[in-house]
């Protein structure tokens, strides 16, 4: 399957992916009114992580053996059979958040729409290229196949 | 502390509209221009420290800025401009000579947009380079006074003269001398990446080679110049050719000095320096002081390679260069750079880059001209180097004399650079004059090779189509056709020396 994959050494720390992945998740896609009308504001599912000079955007890796799948008490997180992407049911997710808790790369937040459910990387369903790696100035994200 | 006597010179511009405080600007400008206040979420700008590198107005989710010049203006006066109150102001302030970086800015002439070129109608045929082939190939080196054969069936058993080296280029283009150290070594693999693609050379500069990049040797100009910094066996024997740097362009007379901040744990490995020291180049060669010394260089350098590497100079465009350069092909040089009055550099004083040397395309003429008359202009290639803005700036190059140009400022554009002439302070946000390593990751190296292969192939194809409309297939017939140029707007003594005709006289 097509996964994002990280070149740190590229990246500038701009946070443009945040900044995009929060445009996506917002109800009205326009990065203007998701900025300063949408309350709360949507949370990015992609985090720079930073230490230094040392900077990566990271998201769910979707991983081949991934413990939220077993973690999960409703099954409301599951592998898409096409994609192959790891996908969360907002409708059965009831927020034990044990999915955060096993999450061995810390990319499952909390939603803070009030609803009491988990907020993922959905590798933009839907798009051809997440918008994260479409708006990465630098490459510093790609959307390849997994070698 | 007593407070500077000039106003900003950029504004910065934000429409707070559009600004949604996401502070990328305020994360990414190494001149702290941006500041967020996490009391308020509003991001400000201090406009004093912008340099106007328009690094943030590019990374702008939603082109909330601008960035101005500064609309303050003085008291119009052609004499006392603002330019020379603030060079007054800033000398005043630190007692020093004035830094700059990039290319002579001042309104010189440029006499490349005075010339024209020709093109075919009713009498020559045009060429469609789309259908027919169209020959950019250029072979540096020099080339025999007159070529024997003799019989024989293979190519090898017919030539009788002696070729020496020869380096095929597929496009008159080459990547200017530019080191890892004035330079990221991202930069440096951008350049030296985007030369093998493209079938040109790219040249270290004064700064050695560094390791990762000896695979791309055989499309590389080792540089030996005055502070002979990594210049070791291996150095010499990765190139394709060596070049003696006498000159540079945009500092004539004056040696180079590469800060200690700058001379990072890697640059000390490749430079074979101390980190933390200081480069300095000297402004001679101390072994070289006329061109006998000259000549015992370029002979120990191709002893040393065993004469299978063309060995060239590069001399700044100065009042005697034509002189220079025929003394410089009678000492063996088997190619010779001119580097004129617009070549850049990554920190020279400003009095220096903007009052010394002279245009090359002048200089280009009186070398061809001086070469061709002493008949020895076969002996050497004649790159010319120094302000190539575009394919037309190097046909017209071609026309004038020169074999093969090289750019190094239209290169860093195509890189990112915005040429806003601060590469001396080791800031760039764009990530090419800079070794901190927050800045240098900005370049991606395979970003930075695709665009400069772009830029080499679309002046190659505008080249093409050029040469075409002229009736000529190959830019070998162009070189030092002058006939193939016109002037206008041009004084008499400068056509004279260009070596041109008047638009509007016929052959």
């Amino acid at each position: 399957m097509k996964k994002i994959f990280i070149h740190e050494e590229y990246c500038m720390n701009c946070r443009l992916c945040e900044v995009h992945c929060i445009v996506q998740n917002s109800k009205t896609r326009n990065i203007i009114k998701a900025y300063k009308g949408e309350y709360p504001k949507p949370v990015p599912r992609v985090l720079v992580e930073e230490q230094g000079y040392l900077s990566f955007a990271l998201q769910c890796r979707h991983c081949e053996d991934a413990p939220c799948l077993e973690a999960c008490i409703t099954g409301a997180m599951r592998r898409d059979p096409e994609s192959g992407a790891v996908l969360a049911d907002e409708e059965r997710c009831v927020g034990c958040w044990m999915c955060i808790m096993v999450c061995p790369f810390g990319v499952i937040s909390r939603n803070v729409e009030g609803k009491r459910v988990i907020s993922k990387c959905n590798l933009c369903q839907g798009e051809e290229i997440p918008v994260c790696v479409k708006n990465c100035p630098n490459e510093a994200i790609v959307f390849e196949e997994e070698k | 502390m007593a407070k500077g006597k000039m106003t900003p010179e950029f504004k910065v511009l934000r429409d707070m509209e559009k600004c949604v405080s996401c502070q990328v600007c305020h994360r990414l400008c190494s001149n702290d221009a941006h500041l967020y206040d996490p009391d308020t979420g509003v991001v400000t700008s201090e406009d004093s420290r912008c340099v106007g590198c328009h690094f943030c107005e590019s990374l702008c989710p939603t082109g909330a800025l601008v960035i101005r010049r500064n609309p303050s203006e003085i008291k119009l006066n052609a004499l006392w401009s603002g330019r020379a109150l603030e060079d007054i102001s800033r000398q005043s302030t630190t007692g020093g000579v004035l830094l700059t970086g990039m290319g002579n800015d001042r309104p010189f002439p440029v006499y490349f947009d005075h010339l024209l070129l020709n093109a075919s109608q009713v009498t020559n045929p045009s060429i469609d380079p789309l259908r027919e082939p169209m020959e950019l190939r250029t072979y540096l080196g020099g080339k025999p006074d007159r070529l024997e054969v003799k019989e024989g069936q293979k190519p090898e058993e017919v030539l009788k003269s002696f070729l020496a080296s020869q380096i095929p280029l597929e496009t008159p283009i080459l990547f200017t001398a530019m080191s890892y150290g004035s330079i990221s070594l991202n930069a440096v693999k951008s350049l030296a990446m985007a030369a093998k693609e493209a079938g040109t050379l790219w040249n270290t500069g004064e700064g050695g080679l560094h390791p990762d990049l000896y695979p791309y040797g055989p499309h590389l100009v080792v540089q030996v110049a005055s502070g002979r910094f990594g210049v070791h066996k291996e150095y010499l024997e990765a190139g394709a050719a060596i070049e003696i740097k006498i000159g540079q362009g945009a500092k004539p007379g004056i040696g180079g000095h590469l800060p200690g901040e700058k001379v990072t744990e890697e640059i000390s490995r490749t430079r074979m320096i101390p980190a933390g020291t200081d480069a300095l180049s000297p402004a001679p060669h101390h072994d070289i002081y006329s061109i006998e010394d000259l000549k015992q260089l370029i002979y120990a350098l191709k002893e040393a390679v065993r004469y299978r590497k063309p060995v060239g100079v590069k001399i700044a465009a100065v009042h005697n260069v034509a002189p220079i350069a025929s003394g410089i092909v009678r000492a063996g040089a088997d190619f010779v750079v001119i580097d004129g009055l617009r070549g850049g550099t990554g920190a020279a004083p400003r009095v220096i880059r903007d009052h010394v040397g002279i245009p090359i395309e002048l200089a280009i003429s009186v070398v061809d001209q001086r070469l061709r008359e002493e008949g020895q202009r076969n002996r050497a290639s004649l790159i010319a180097a120094g302000g190539f803005r575009n394919s037309a700036d190097v046909i017209k190059a071609v026309a004038l004399g020169a074999d093969a140009v090289y750019v190094g400022t239209s290169a860093l554009v195509a890189l990112g650079c915005h040429v806003c002439q601060k590469c001396y302070t080791g800031k760039c946000n764009w990530g090419i004059a800079t070794q901190d390593p927050y800045l240098t990751k900005r370049l991606n190296p395979e970003i930075g090779a695709r665009r400069l292969v772009n830029l080499l192939r679309a002046w190659s194809l505008e080249i093409k189509e050029m040469l075409g409309g002229m009736g000529i297939n190959a830019l070998e017939s162009l070189r030092g056709n002058r006939e193939q140029l016109r002037a206008v707007g041009l004084a008499e003594t400068d056509m004279k020396i260009l070596g041109v005709k008047p638009a509007g006289e016929a052959w």
